[in-house]
């Protein structure tokens, strides 16, 4: 459930026009509701369509009410533009690198930001017809707009429209956190709910916070020409990462003209003459950088007010989201959660992995679990880093042995063909087992590859057979096949070698 | 600043000349030069040594723990008097004892730890540079490698004794904890502790051996283990091995500890030890450079020594039409990098215990290829095949820095004699530290059977 409006100074494109229409169509009427839904999902956001979908494919009678648009956070302010605004400014960047693909760097290379926000806005509007409002219907699904009151244990409000359920699933995600820092607010910022909607590009951007978005829109708004500065409180980027990783992400930045500001904190913003001045503080080091913009969305804040989950009984926390059980249940028993507004890990695959679990809690008295998930998770910077399962330090402070198989792509033939060598495979198994415990990719392409590793862990395949999987040549993904076979030769101890020596000699024997 | 009462010694540097010397020559060419260093550095009132040889550079307080762990050695090898070897390594420990350890902005030290750099002359910090925990504990390591080998009755050895265990005793180790699971890297008087600690395999042991074994402050065994905990067990090009990207973290703690056969639980639970990984870090890093993934000229099974060290800057007049960047002083690593294609020829030499074969020939190459790297007996810290001069001669760092010739001579006598190590496996606070990280095994069971009743 986004909470800003298409702002007037987006323009009315047909990008625009099209996700409007298939997202909250003007001349939306909203059903006439039975006497009781069968399940009421809140949120019409990655998690919220997920559950609601998929309870009306098991033949449920489902109610979605949405505030705003529909496609949550993932279509309209996060996954979806900031992927296509990633794609162009891989590609200026790959035009500024072109010599080292043995090709000519083209002589004026010239950001069309304008461009580049039209394309975001076209593909936005293209893949929201998969999460129309006309395709939720035809689905089965009756789709309300207004605000959402709960007003019992069993029913809420639309609006004015009463509404009963035998179930409900609260999916109504986050929004960003703003950090207090004092003058940032009256200065002006941007987060990821406003800055797909810019349409010049500020020529100087600082951005605030080294997680995930802040990597990603730092870079990909250096490659598009704003000079641009990343402050992170932290020593390095990524604080969940695996420093290998972050440090190559923080190379890569570095590369790309990024000015990287580590174990630096913002203290104080103010405007003079037109642009932003920004205080930062490096232990005892102070000093002030003049910008254009600010981007400040550090971090997100399930949304759960507004929704009088007090009269529902249903146990929640500001900045904590909703309160749920490992089924997703939350204190009220007729009322479950999904998606971000209850979940630590804020992202669309895992909203809609809550959502088939809490639909099946809620209406088939499910017992799944969402410690049973295997979450990846991508930052989609260049190289890419994507991490399933445990870390390191997690084995360890377990008290679980590890070992880490590690293939760097440089050893990778297609990595080497396609000039991508800037990463690695890591694969952490338990030590003298092939049992895989978790992995972190940082490539080009991690993103794709980490769902080998997914697979593996989910379906409960051991590292060794993944050996004997035949991956295709040439293929970045042999990295994993690589360290699989590394793995598979720690078998040769001396004394099986001995023994297959002894064999040899036995067989071959002339 | 030389010492007038150093013993001359020839210093030939022909004899060094590849395929000519033997490697007991060039072992003795390398090991007096990197000693002299000491001698021609330091400011002879207050002990303090210069961090490198360029004009106007402050003292490092790591140099002065290599300075003092140097002068034994050279006694033992007849390239000083004994005397005024004591005297030199008294000079440093009395500067440090009466330092000012008020930690205010210009004072020497505080809490028992001191500031990284200070000035030659007043021993006030410069730079405004951190109070450093590890830097802290190589000077002290020094002062300790000292005190175990001048142990005669003498006035002044016996004071050299005194001032290097009151200096132990009085690091506040449990203060640098600053309430945490770790050791903090450093403090500031403008700002209180730096909020990071270590992560990772890296040249802490010492550290954290010294910090353990303290009869007075000393940290708990949980830390030890909270610190591991962030270690990787890797397998890297086939090799299995602890990883750390820069070589010099193979070999700081080891020019003071013996590691063979010694095992903490981690090691025991690997089957290997850190004398064993820092000989694999050799083969990971020779891998590496014959992969040579960036493409640099002049890397190769036998040219590798990817460390911390000097190395061009983008600032550098004629290399701005470079298009990869040059990252002047810093530490380099492999494979992850950072790599400008800047290799560090005594970080090769300092692997000799652990792999002296590969070593020797990764020097011997280098000074075939870059005679310009030795001077006066001394390895410049880097050189850059992959930027030339007009005459066709590849870059090398100007001068010479404290630390690798520090490392540099403990390590060929670590090769040769082993003495830094018979000396620090003497010292009672090394053993304790290494029983409370859970060492066990190999000469420390030999010593558990000498003091047991």
């Amino acid at each position: 459930m986004i909470t800003a409006a298409r702002p007037p100074q987006v323009p009315d494109d047909r990008g625009e026009r099209t996700r409007v229409a298939n997202l909250h169509p003007t001349a939306w009427s909203n059903p006439t509701p039975p006497d009781c839904y069968q399940l009421v999902v809140i949120g019409g956001g990655t998690a919220g369509i997920a559950a609601a979908q998929r309870a009306a494919a098991l033949g449920a009678r489902v109610a979605l009410v949405e505030r705003h648009l529909l496609g949550g956070t993932c279509l309209n302010t996060g996954c979806v533009p900031s992927r296509a605004l990633i794609r162009t400014s891989r590609l200026y960047a790959e035009m500024r690198d072109a010599t080292r693909y043995g090709a000519c760097r083209p002589a004026d290379i010239k950001v069309d930001f304008a461009a580049t926000m039209a394309r975001v806005r076209a593909i936005r509007g293209h893949l929201s017809g998969d999460l129309s409002v006309r395709t939720l219907a035809a689905d089965g699904v009756d789709v309300y707009f207004g605000r959402p009151r709960f007003t019992g244990a069993d029913s809420l409000t639309v609006d004015d429209t009463p509404l009963r359920f035998a179930r409900a699933i609260i999916a109504t995600g986050a929004r960003p956190h703003v950090p207090d820092i004092p003058g940032l607010k009256e200065a002006g910022f941007l987060t990821n709910e406003t800055v797909f909607d810019l349409t010049e590009l500020p020529r100087r951007l600082l951005v605030i916070g080294g997680g995930p978005i802040g990597c990603e829109l730092a870079q990909a708004f250096r490659r598009l020409g704003a000079g641009t500065t990343i402050v992170q409180s932290l020593p390095l980027f990524l604080e969940r990462e695996e420093r290998d990783a972050a440090q190559m992400l923080s190379d890569a930045m570095a590369r790309d003209g990024v000015e990287v500001r580590l174990n630096t904190h913002v203290v104080a913003v103010r405007v003079e003459n037109g642009q932003k001045l920004v205080d930062l503080v490096s232990d005892d080091y102070h000093n002030t950088i003049a910008v254009d913009a600010i981007a400040a969305g550090v971090g997100r804040t399930p949304n759960v007010e507004g929704m009088n989950l007090d009269a529902a009984g249903v146990a929640y926390a500001p900045g904590q989201g909703v309160a749920v059980d490992d089924h997703l249940r939350t204190s009220n028993p007729r009322i479950y959660a999904a998606g971000d507004v209850c979940l630590n890990y804020k992202y669309g695959h895992t909203a809609q992995a809550s959502a088939q679990i809490a639909v099946a809690n809620a209406l088939f008295r499910g017992h799944r679990r969402v410690s049973e998930l295997v979450i990846p998770w991508c930052t989609f910077t260049d190289p890419e880093i994507a991490h399933v399962g445990l870390y390191v330090r997690q084995a360890n402070q377990r008290g679980i042995p590890v070992k880490t198989y590690t293939v760097l792509m440089h050893q990778v033939d297609r990595a080497v063909a396609d000039s991508e060598t800037a990463g690695f495979v890591k694969i952490h198994v338990r030590e003298g087992s092939d049992h895989i415990l978790g992995a972190t990719i940082v490539a080009r392409h991690a993103g794709d590859m980490i769902n080998e590793i997914t697979l593996a862990m989910g379906a409960g395949v051991g590292l060794r057979k993944i050996a004997d999987v035949i991956h295709c040549y040439d293929t970045q993904a042999e990295a994993i096949q690589m360290a699989a076979k590394a793995c598979e030769r720690t078998r040769l101890t001396p004394r099986v070698r001995a023994r297959l020596k002894h064999w040899l000699a036995h067989v071959c024997a002339g | 600043m030389s010492n007038p009462q150093q013993v001359e010694a020839p210093l030939d540097a022909a004899t060094t000349a590849p395929g000519v010397a033997s490697d007991e020559t060039l072992l003795d060419v390398l090991a007096r030069g990197a000693f002299d260093y000491f001698p021609q550095q330091t400011n002879p009132d207050n002990g303090l040594v210069a961090d490198n040889s360029r004009a106007g550079v402050p003292a490092s307080i790591a140099v002065v723990g290599f300075a003092l762990s140097a002068y034994p050695i050279a006694v033992e090898r007849g390239w000083i008097e004994r005397a005024p070897a004591v005297r030199a390594c008294l000079a440093a420990l009395r500067f440090f004892r009466d330092s000012d350890q008020s930690g205010g902005p210009e004072s020497t030290g505080y809490q028992g730890f001191y500031f990284h750099f200070l000035d030659m002359d007043s021993g006030a910090r410069v730079w405004k540079c951190e109070l450093s925990m590890i830097d802290t504990a190589l000077l002290i390591a020094g002062a300790l490698t000292a005190a175990a080998y001048f142990n005669s009755a003498d006035d002044e050895e016996t004071e050299l004794r005194a001032v290097a265990d009151a200096l132990y005793r009085r690091i506040n180790w449990r203060w640098a904890q600053d309430d945490g699971n770790t050791i903090r890297q450093g403090w500031k008087p403008e700002c209180g502790f730096l909020h990071y600690g270590w992560e990772g395999y890296s040249e802490a042991i010492v550290l954290y051996v010294l910090a353990m074994g303290s009869p007075t402050y000393p940290i708990s065994s949980d830390c030890y283990a909270a610190w591991t905990a962030t270690y990787q067990w890797e397998n890297l090009y086939g090799h299995d091995c602890l990883y750390a990207g820069p070589l010099f973290v193979h070999h700081f703690s080891h020019a003071w500890i013996d590691f063979r056969g010694i095992r903490d639980a981690f090691m025991r639970e690997k089957h290997s030890d850190y004398f064993e990984n820092s000989a694999r870090a050799v083969l990971v890093q020779r891998e590496y450079t014959r992969r040579n993934p960036h493409g640099f000229a002049g890397y190769g099974l036998d040219a590798w020594g990817l460390s911390a060290c000097d190395g061009p800057s983008d600032e550098l007049p004629d290399v701005s039409h470079e298009e990869r960047h040059l990252f002047g002083y810093a530490a380099r690593g492999v494979p992850y990098g950072p790599d400008d294609g800047t290799l560090c020829v005594p970080a090769m030499l300092s692997s000799l215990p652990f792999a002296p074969e590969l070593a020797l020939d990764g020097v011997r190459v280098a000074l075939s290829r870059h005679p310009n790297v030795l001077d006066s007996g001394r390895l410049a810290t880097a050189v850059n095949p992959s930027l030339r001069h007009a005459d066709g001669s590849a870059w090398v760092s100007s001068g010479h820095f404290g630390l690798d010739q520090g490392i540099v001579l403990m390590m060929i006598e670590n090769y040769r004699s082993g003495l830094p190590w018979r000396l620090m496996r003497g010292c009672t606070c090394i053993h304790a530290g290494l029983r409370c990280a859970d060492f066990r095994g190999g000469w420390l069971l030999d010593h558990a059977a000498q003091v047991a009743p």
